[in-house]
């Protein structure tokens, strides 16, 4: 058991699983010499060498569809795009043939790949470097999409996705590499793909988040406890895709108000999926109607607004509180 | 049926005019008169120490993260010297140097690199691109302005800057088969400055020289000592004399170096040595171009303290504007101005509930 950092847990679990299993390999730009610009990588290429450690030309397509054909081919591929905003170029490859490829083949061919990415705002980066664009990933079939919100949840959730036999995206939170430490067991964990947990317990209220924003969303259950004497229940979700409705869906039916809270752009965003599975699941169980605190439907500000952007603790006790008093 | 060698249209050239100890190579010296020359040294004397100024406010936490242009100013600068005002730039994230020559003013550097999206406004009109992070992603927009100019009947040329790295994406090669094809007038700069963060060169791709890269798609291409201020300006000169009489494209790769940090989160001494970078130091473009003006006597070492003066002067003036400006931009709302011509209702409500709250804080 140490105490680590997400970083340092997303290592950890790629160092474990490329220990365990041969065929793991790591490709990405400067994830070798330079361990990742996050040092994700860091210490592959001594311990595994540069057949299975890849530091590849700047290339997102190639990386991406060169992953496909690794996954393909026996090997478990995982990719690191720098930053989601690179990830575009490599999109046409996820959502053309990484996504398709089973169907297609009606289980011939398979793509066990992993694409690990750092997404969102928050660490003073530059333009193209925060935004939260999850929901391009959750919306095509044949993919799955984790978010991670802690160091220990991160390693579970990184060595499941590593053993998935499907393709999936993996959200690294950047805001969190280096936020905090928490116990991480040495020994090998998995979480399953596709469930939620319960962040906090309460029943006057549902607050459903993941990845950054739930710290958020945590921050302001306990401002709830202290000032209104109102116990929240934090979900977080741990994966987009699939979604785990039942989870919130349960703690809905118990308290009747319901605030998400994500940093997507709020039209077409996660949150809006989630409202219809509690229509759906919960409706008439709902004390009021079910708001959200998200980034706004604009381009991700430079870094000196991006907290205007950024759901903050103001923006989510307004609505908690609104959706108490409604 | 025989096998033989396939000739190409075009073979790769090497250009150097000044080399490192400001010997001049008298029957390729192009023509530039002793003013422009003067502006090009006093425009690379800037980028430089504005660069080092941004490095100095980044390290006290005043301004981001940002790309240093270091070692790179005549590629850039020589390159637009050649061009004319009306001509198209498009940069990608280096390009500090080319931006000072086009007029943009130092102190909207600074607020950009502060985290202000005022600082990269642009004018309506202007011929200039903004920054382009994603690697590669704009030499296709070159591309098409190139055509459009083509279409419009106008006199313009349109040169496009990426670096050794880019030459890797699929927007580059189908940036470059494009214009050959549709014969747009259009310099590619390449500015290989040896290092993709911690990628050398050499790894980045097994071909002799990026330039060669061009020859695929029957693309005019050369290799320039990049460093060398009058050989880019020949370079770009006749690239641009070509692009004009309706010949089509040219690939340049400009031969230079990073001499700091790929940007200031980076850490280079993780993956390269301190020897490499001094080696190159003493291939700077800046002592060079001052060896040669030295030479033709358009400039002594008075004249060069006089300048630097004025030029710190001018650096510190940018950073107290840019100071003043950030003190004044308390309000965050614009954040939602621009998205679309007119701001869509749903939009213009996120605005209202987000000023309301800025409201509530006073």
């Amino acid at each position: 058991m140490a105490e680590l950092n997400m970083a340092d847990a997303l290592n950890l679990a790629l160092t474990q699983e490329m220990e365990k299993d041969d065929s793991v390999v790591v490709l990405g730009e400067d994830v070798g010499v330079d361990g990742g610009v996050f040092r994700i990588t860091d210490g592959l290429l001594e311990r595994y060498g540069e057949r299975r450690v890849i530091d590849s030309p700047v290339a997102e397509t190639a990386l991406t569809g060169v992953s496909v054909g690794l996954a393909i081919n026996g090997l478990k591929p995982v990719c690191e795009m720098q930053f989601s905003g690179f990830s575009y170029q490599g999109f046409h490859q996820m959502e053309a043939h990484a996504a398709r490829m089973r169907w297609r083949t009606r289980g011939g061919h398979t793509v066990p790949m992993v694409l690990r990415m750092p997404y969102g705002a928050g660490v003073h980066a530059l333009e193209h470097h925060s935004e939260s664009k999850e929901v391009f990933y959750a919306h095509t079939p044949g993919l799955k999409m984790v978010v991670p919100s802690t160091p220990r949840n991160a390693r579970a959730l990184l060595v499941s996705a590593i053993r998935d036999p499907d393709p999936v995206v993996f959200f690294e939170p950047k805001a969190v590499y280096r936020a905090f430490r928490e116990e991480v067991p040495d020994e090998e964990e998995t979480l399953p793909l596709g469930e939620s947990r319960v962040a906090r317990e309460g029943d006057d209220l549902t607050l459903i988040s993941y990845g950054a924003m739930l710290h958020r969303a945590l921050e302001a259950a306990d401002t709830l406890a202290e000032e209104d004497g109102v116990e929240a229940e934090v979900i977080d979700l741990l994966s987009l895709s699939p979604l785990d409705h039942s989870r919130f869906a349960e703690s809905a039916r118990r308290t009747g108000r319901v605030v998400i809270v994500h940093e997507a752009h709020r039209t077409f965003g996660p949150a809006g999926e989630i409202m219809a599975r509690l229509t759906e699941e919960a409706f008439y169980y709902l004390e009021a109607p079910v708001r959200r605190v998200t980034g706004f439907d604009t381009i991700v500000p430079l870094f000196a607004r991006e907290q205007d952007y950024l759901p903050d603790q103001e923006r989510i006790l307004a609505a908690a509180r609104g959706v108490l008093n409604d | 049926m025989p096998r033989k060698r396939v000739r190409l249209e075009h073979a790769v050239e090497y250009l150097s005019i000044l080399d490192e100890k400001g010997r001049v190579d008298d029957k390729l010296e192009p023509d530039i008169s002793k003013q422009t020359l003067l502006d090009i040294h006093r425009m690379m004397l800037l980028s430089r120490r504005l660069d080092e100024r941004m490095l100095t406010l980044q390290r006290q936490g005043r301004i981001g993260t940002f790309a240093p242009a270091k070692g790179q100013e005549a590629s850039q600068i020589a390159a637009m010297a050649a061009l004319s005002g009306d001509d198209w730039f498009v940069p990608a994230f280096r390009e500090t140097a080319a931006m000072l020559w086009r007029g943009i003013p130092p102190e909207n550097l600074l607020l950009y690199n502060a985290g202000y999206s005022e600082g990269g406004a642009i004018e309506e009109g202007s011929h200039d691109l903004p920054i382009s992070i994603p690697v590669a992603s704009q030499i296709p927009h070159a591309v098409g302005i190139g055509y459009a100019s083509g279409l419009r009947g106008l006199d313009e040329v349109t040169i496009t800057f990426f670096g050794d790295g880019a030459t890797s994406e699929g927007d580059f090669h189908e940036a470059l088969n494009f214009a050959s094809v549709l014969k747009t007038p259009v310099i590619f700069l390449c500015q290989n400055n040896h290092w993709a963060i911690s990628m050398p060169r050499g790894r980045q791709s097994e071909s002799r020289t990026l330039a060669q890269k061009g020859l695929a798609y029957a693309i005019p291409s050369l290799q320039v000592d990049g460093n060398d201020v009058l050989a880019v300006y020949a370079a770009v000169q006749e690239a641009a004399q070509r692009a004009r009489d309706g010949e089509g494209p040219t690939l340049i790769e400009c031969v230079t170096y990073r001499l700091t940090v790929h940007t200031t989160a980076d850490d280079p001494s993780k993956y390269r040595d301190e020897e490499e970078v001094e080696k190159w130091q003493g291939r700077e473009p800046i002592a060079r171009l001052q060896t040669y003006l030295k030479k033709k006597r358009w400039l002594s070492d008075k004249q060069i303290d006089k300048l630097e003066k004025e030029i710190e002067g001018q650096v510190d003036k940018a950073w107290e504007s840019a100071h003043e400006r950030i003190e004044s931009l308390s309000d965050s709302q614009v954040i939602f101005d621009h998205v679309y011509a007119e701001t869509p209702e749903y939009l213009e409500s996120q605005r209202q509930s987000f000023a309301d709250r800025l409201k509530e804080g006073e």
